[in-house]
């Protein structure tokens, strides 16, 4: 939205010349990335998708076939997929409102002047630096656990002996998948808000303050509005990272006690049980839904890029 | 929010819509360009202030606490780091950091520091490499059609990794490249790919048109350019994008997982075996996934100001 691209825009350095020869010069450059990322992330859906229709299990490498829909049947019947779909869409969906308003709150919060802002600001950042996997193991082990965990330890220096002793990873794993996921990623939705924030128009607010406008008006009729493409743009990329999520699952309960999400179930139906004619129905699965919200962040992201080049 | 200003001298930064300069306060006579911390001003002692002001330092630690406890746990004796109630002032130690590297039981972490390493750099300096080339087509040249470009990128982004793993595994198993470098490399340049271009394309949109066709103008020709005004002027743009891919490559673990057994295996599939094959050793736990944590950490916080754009691929500045 620099004054540069803008101009940009309208008068490209080199004027537009229809020669076949300059036009692949041009592209040229761009080819070896792009063809990489094809060969290496785009096949491979391509041979999923061919899998899907074969009768494939590893254990039975004698007996493999092409041209049955067997594994989408046993797909759709599979109460145990079913009920992965209903947790990767709650946990995701639950995950991404926590983060969103806390990560609103938070921005808001880091928005005005106070002393050791730019401190806050970095101690705020850091839970979504911590590798995955580490964040997963700290949680269940060093804070989650009932016998030793930080929080009943807390309970119990706060209450005594007789203070309630919770066992969140055996009563709710799912609360507690959510909770560290919400804890790294509050940090990412609270980024982007900020940046938002930060990128309001001064002279609206002059107006407004002029007008009379209270705080909760001015939040609610300027700062909302302004916020509302970054709200979407934290929400959607959230999504995609969210949805995606293997590490937890896998590190905290092995995807056991109702937290199997869609990725850990092709992981397993991949790697434990080996039945790969199944596990690439799943993906398919998977990836269709996938393009249905990438569609939706598709268009969020190309008002951003539009606004950026007018 | 309880003040009633919200308030017009927090904001002398518009960072990416262009305003007109507005005559506000001393502050604002002229604002800086892009700027992630406004400038503090002192003498604004208002009770709600101070007390907003408190609520973001107490949020910022309870957010920030979890680490302090792995930390603190790291430090103690094993036998102080699981009681309860929790022994807060029982007597530091390294101990565990040094079980951990290989001074008592268990596996030497070291292989796998080393495994996540080479795979994490060499897979971000071809993207780099790549994602510049692609960049300069898609920023510079301005090929037809460039924006359908970043957004089949943008999309391939979007569809799961997991539901590629099968043919992905079968593919490097039939190549005979399980369990190597080269497959990790490979997965990690491709997965990042994406995003670099995006985020490469974004900073180099930025160079100033004029700066350009004077290199033009003066015959310099395209290495050139790019080595002495292309390059200098994008630097911090290819130090955020480098992080960010350094990041990702250090944390991942499903590829990680299934790709990998022995000769290859990374840091975070190592944290994961770590608890399973020797049981509960809590401060060894904390100082495995601090040592593990750091390498990102480190860059994280280095490039905190160039984080949003990276993650957001660009979307955000």
């Amino acid at each position: 939205m620099s004054a540069p691209a803008a101009e940009r825009a309208s008068q490209p350095i080199t004027p537009p010349k229809p020669r076949a020869k300059d036009r692949w010069l041009k592209r040229a450059p761009m080819l070896p990335a792009l063809i990489f990322v094809i060969l290496v992330t785009q096949i491979p859906f391509a041979i999923t998708i061919i899998i899907s229709f074969m009768n494939w299990n590893a254990a039975y490498p004698d007996d493999i076939s092409f041209g049955t829909v067997q594994n989408y049947v046993t797909v759709f019947t599979d109460a145990n997929l079913l009920k992965a779909v209903i947790v990767t869409v709650g946990l995701t969906v639950g995950v991404v409102l926590a983060s969103a308003l806390l990560g609103l709150g938070i921005a808001l919060l880091l928005d005005r002047k106070f002393i050791g802002r730019g401190f806050v600001r970095t101690l705020m950042i850091t839970p979504f630096l911590v590798v995955p996997v580490a964040a997963a193991l700290l949680f269940k082990h060093a804070i989650f656990n009932p016998s030793y965990g930080l929080i009943n330890g807390l309970l119990t220096t706060m209450f005594g002996e007789n203070a309630p002793q919770p066992d969140l990873m055996t009563s709710n794993p799912l609360l507690g998948i959510g909770i560290v996921l919400v804890w790294q990623w509050t940090p990412f939705m609270m980024l982007i808000m900020l940046a938002g924030l930060q990128s309001r128009p001064m002279d609206v607010y002059e107006a407004a303050l002029v007008d009379g406008a209270g705080p909760w008006q001015t939040f609610r009729f300027i700062t909302l509005p302004h916020l509302r493409r970054y709200i979407e743009l934290a929400a959607l990329l959230g999504t995609i990272y969210i949805v995606q999520n293997f590490d937890m699952v896998f590190t905290m309960t092995s995807g056991g006690l109702g937290t199997a999400t869609l990725p850990y179930v092709i992981y397993q139906e991949f790697f434990v049980a080996q039945d790969y004619g199944v596990a690439s129905a799943v993906g398919v699965i998977v990836v269709i839904a996938s393009l249905i919200t990438a569609t939706f962040a598709l268009r969020t992201a190309s008002t951003l890029l539009k606004e950026e080049n007018s | 929010m309880s003040t009633p200003d919200l308030t017009v001298d927090d904001h002398p930064a518009p960072g990416v819509t262009p305003t007109p300069t507005e005559p506000g306060g001393p502050g604002s006579a002229e604002p800086p360009r892009r700027k992630a911390n406004a400038p503090r001003r002192p003498g604004q002692g208002r009770a709600g202030k101070i007390l907003l002001g408190l609520l973001a330092w107490f949020v910022g630690l309870l957010f920030v606490s979890p680490l302090l406890w792995m930390l603190l746990t790291s430090l103690h004796a094993e036998t102080d780091a699981s009681t309860n109630p929790p022994s807060y002032f029982a007597p530091l130690t390294l101990e565990s950091f040094v079980n951990f590297f290989g001074g008592g039981n268990g596996a030497n972490p070291w292989p796998f520091l080393i495994n996540s390493a080479v795979a994490a750099i060499v897979s971000t300096l071809i993207v780099l490499v790549l994602s510049t080339m692609a960049a300069y087509s898609l920023a510079i040249r301005r090929i037809e059609r460039w924006s359908d470009v970043l957004f089949f990128l943008l999309s391939t982004k979007m569809l799961p990794m997991v539901a590629g793993l099968l043919p992905v595994y079968l593919v490097a198993k039939s190549f005979g490249i399980l369990d190597t470098w080269l497959l990790l490399i490979i997965i990690y340049s491709a997965m990042n790919m994406p995003i670099a271009v995006w985020m490469m394309r974004s900073f180099l949109a930025e160079v100033p048109v004029e700066v350009l066709e004077a290199a033009e103008l003066d015959g310099a020709r395209l290495p050139r350019v790019f080595l002495q005004i292309l390059l200098p002027l994008t630097a911090p743009g290819l130090a955020a994008t480098a992080l960010i891919c350094f990041i990702f490559s250090w944390n991942e673990l499903l590829f990680a997982t299934v790709l990998t057994s022995t000769a290859a295996s990374t840091a975070p599939v190592f944290l994961t075996s770590f608890v399973t094959s020797q049981g509960l050793f809590l401060s060894q736990v904390c100082a495995a996934s601090l040592i593990i944590s750091v390498p990102v950490l480190v860059a994280g916080i280095a490039a905190q100001d160039k984080l949003v754009q990276g993650l957001s691929m660009g979307a955000v500045k």
